[in-house]
């Protein structure tokens, strides 16, 4: 393992954001993984530290297939993670809305400059990016429908479902669109939390990177086979709002099947303590996002449903 | 009249209100043509407010001028300008990167979707935005270059000094103006001032400037100014000034100084050791029409920006 530094930006009141990426192997750049790029990405950050110390342990027992290089950035926002900011500390603005970035730009587009000019030309990108709205998913993995897109490669994750969305215009400054665009197969993992650890998926998202460098012939390595994805598009998902705010008592979680008709949650008057509405399942299907806050306003979406869908 | 664009019910006790004021000729039912005035969408822009009680207080001293409807919005993100917070609270998400929106979407997404349904059909919309609060800028009116043929003499109205054609950017297609104007309500979107603050000779500048755009529509019949004469980018290349170390960034230039190719444009200082960590220059002769507000900066901060040319 070769730790470098890949870029850093000097601080007059605090120490130089420095960006460490980690190196595996030699030859040619096959695969790219990052992590957090907003800080409260904790999650992100910790897969890809377990990532790191895994591929280092396998590295010396010679588990790598020669020619092949991989490279794990862990966090390239630390400086927000210290201090509790989701955005750049500055200027709030975000690192994954600069990209392919400009070297001569602002702050941010600075950073993705630098981050970019190292993680483009690799084979296969792997980030794991968090979602702006509050919940809990089902592990997947998501991909861009930007013609390049290739759901087959997704599915050698092994992770139960892959997603295939439309891009927006806001997306087009994105790691994973500029790295599509740019020649890399890209691939956004999902796992079930962001600000918390959760073991559990942790495992889940580094054993699948792993089940994909050795399916990509960059590992040598013996796991388990994982799913057979199931492959979504976003328009399969079923939005399920809340008719009434309140606190939010959720009844169900990500991956569990429901009926039509069964209440999904309760939403409760926050002065008077009863019931004001319950969340009934639109339609028969699995839980595939699950709002994950005590509060909820009315209109949030509090679950996505993936329609006649079963265990 | 004061009307209610779209409501949101919030944890508790409390309605998301985006709420607009519609002022029009007693008994028109609405006849005439339609102007949108709409600010606040960055909840640390306030340059906006004052523009919208100034220009409402002059349609209520004479409104028998009046021959249309002006919808004054003045806070499309109520809770932002109320906790000084520039995105959506709760969100932390640009409203200004969500539209059109999404009826079916998400809580941000669905406002948009409810304010965008509200300006439809309007024959104009003036987007008052006032920087941020690290930048400050001279009153301007950006537009991108596919639609400046059709806004350009709409622009030309607003007795702003500055017009900056800039080059079509996809992410710019999720902004409120792109999406009106691609619905056919032309819009102009204005900067000008700076974050957190309230500059009253703009705000004073720009209603001068909505009142002779409103009497060429013929929304107005009373006197207006004589509009200024905009400078457009397209006479000029824009230089862009960044900081390439951090520290405090102190100016040796006004805003909306003319300025020569090399001369001093500022310093970045270092406060802890007593040093001069680097001196910035200006990139060409011209006209400085942004210039850093906030004094602390990091490597790529944005100190100016310089618009080539002689303006004296």
């Amino acid at each position: 393992m070769r730790k470098e530094i890949i870029y850093q930006l000097g601080n007059t009141y605090r120490d130089d954001l420095t960006v460490y990426g980690y190196y595996f192997g030699r030859g040619e750049k096959s695969a790219c993984v990052v992590g957090a790029i907003r800080g409260n990405e904790v999650q992100q950050m910790y897969v890809c530290s377990q990532l790191v110390k895994t591929l280092k342990e396998l590295e010396e027992r010679g588990a790598f297939v020669s020619g092949n290089e991989v490279l794990v950035i862990p966090s390239v926002n630390h400086s927000s993670m210290n201090i509790g900011k989701r955005f750049w500390a500055v200027d709030n603005t975000d690192i994954n809305r600069m990209f392919p970035g400009y070297d001569q730009g602002e702050t941010t587009q600075r950073i993705a400059a630098g981050v970019f000019g190292v993680v483009q030309h690799y084979n296969y990108g792997i980030q794991f990016p968090s979602f702006y709205m509050q919940g809990d998913f089902i592990p997947h993995v998501r991909m861009m429908e930007t013609g390049f897109q290739n759901p087959g490669l997704a599915n050698l994750f092994g992770l139960p479902y892959v997603v295939i969305r439309k891009p927006k215009p806001v997306d087009t400054t994105t790691l994973n669109y500029n790295w599509q665009i740019w020649d890399t197969s890209a691939f956004s993992l999902y796992t079930n939390a962001t600000d918390r650890i959760d073991e559990k998926s942790a495992r889940q998202a580094v054993a699948s990177v792993l089940r994909f460098l050795v399916r990509m012939g960059i590992l040598r390595y013996t796991s388990h086979s994982g799913y057979i994805a199931t492959v979504l598009h976003e328009e399969d998902l079923r939005n399920v709002k809340s008719d009434a705010a309140g606190i939010c008592r959720r009844m169900v979680d990500p991956g569990q099947e429901v009926h039509r008709g069964e209440v999904l949650a309760e939403v409760i008057h926050p002065l008077e303590g009863q019931v004001v509405s319950r969340i009934l399942s639109p339609a028969g299907g699995i839980i595939f996002f699950a709002h994950n806050q005590p509060l909820v306003m009315e209109g949030s979406i509090v679950f996505k449903i993936i329609k006649r869908l079963h265990e | 009249m004061v009307k209610t664009v779209v409501s949101v019910g919030l944890p508790v006790d409390e309605k998301l209100r985006i709420r607009k004021r519609t002022i029009e000729p007693e008994g028109s039912g609405g006849k005439g043509k339609r102007i949108c005035i709409v600010t606040g969408t960055h909840g640390d822009e306030l340059e906006g407010q004052y523009v919208c009680y100034e220009l409402g207080r002059r349609l209520g001293e004479h409104m028998e001028h009046l021959r249309g409807t002006v919808d004054i919005y003045p806070a499309l993100n109520p809770l932002g300008v109320d906790s000084i917070t520039r995105g959506i609270p709760m969100f932390d998400l640009d409203m200004n990167r969500i539209f059109p929106g999404s009826e079916e979407g998400p809580v941000p997404e669905y406002v948009a979707s409810r304010v965008m349904e509200d300006i439809r059909g309007a024959d104009m919309c003036v987007d008052i935005h006032a920087s941020n609060i690290f930048l400050r800028e001279i009153p301007q009116v950006r537009m991108s270059e596919i639609t400046a043929e059709r806004l350009l003499p709409f622009a030309k109205k607003l007795n702003i000094d500055y017009v900056w054609v800039h080059g079509a950017a996809t992410v710019l297609e999720a902004t409120l103006a792109h999406s009106l104007n691609m619905i056919g309500v032309p819009t102009l979107v204005v900067e000008m001032g700076v974050g957190m603050r309230i500059t009253l000779e703009y705000g004073n500048q720009l209603v001068d400037g909505i009142f002779c755009l409103m009497k060429e529509m013929g929304i107005w019949d009373g006197d207006v100014i004589e509009p200024k004469k905009p400078i457009i980018s397209t006479d000029g290349q824009v230089g862009f000034v960044n900081a390439n170390h951090s520290g405090i960034f102190i100016p040796h230039v006004d805003h909306w100084d003319s300025i020569h190719r090399g001369e001093v444009i500022g310093e970045i200082l270092n406060p802890l050791e007593g040093r001069v960590e680097e001196v910035l220059h200006a990139p060409c002769d011209g006209m400085v029409f942004t210039l850093r507000e906030y004094p602390i900066v990091n490597g790529g901060s944005l100190i100016a920006r310089v618009l080539g040319g002689d303006y004296h």
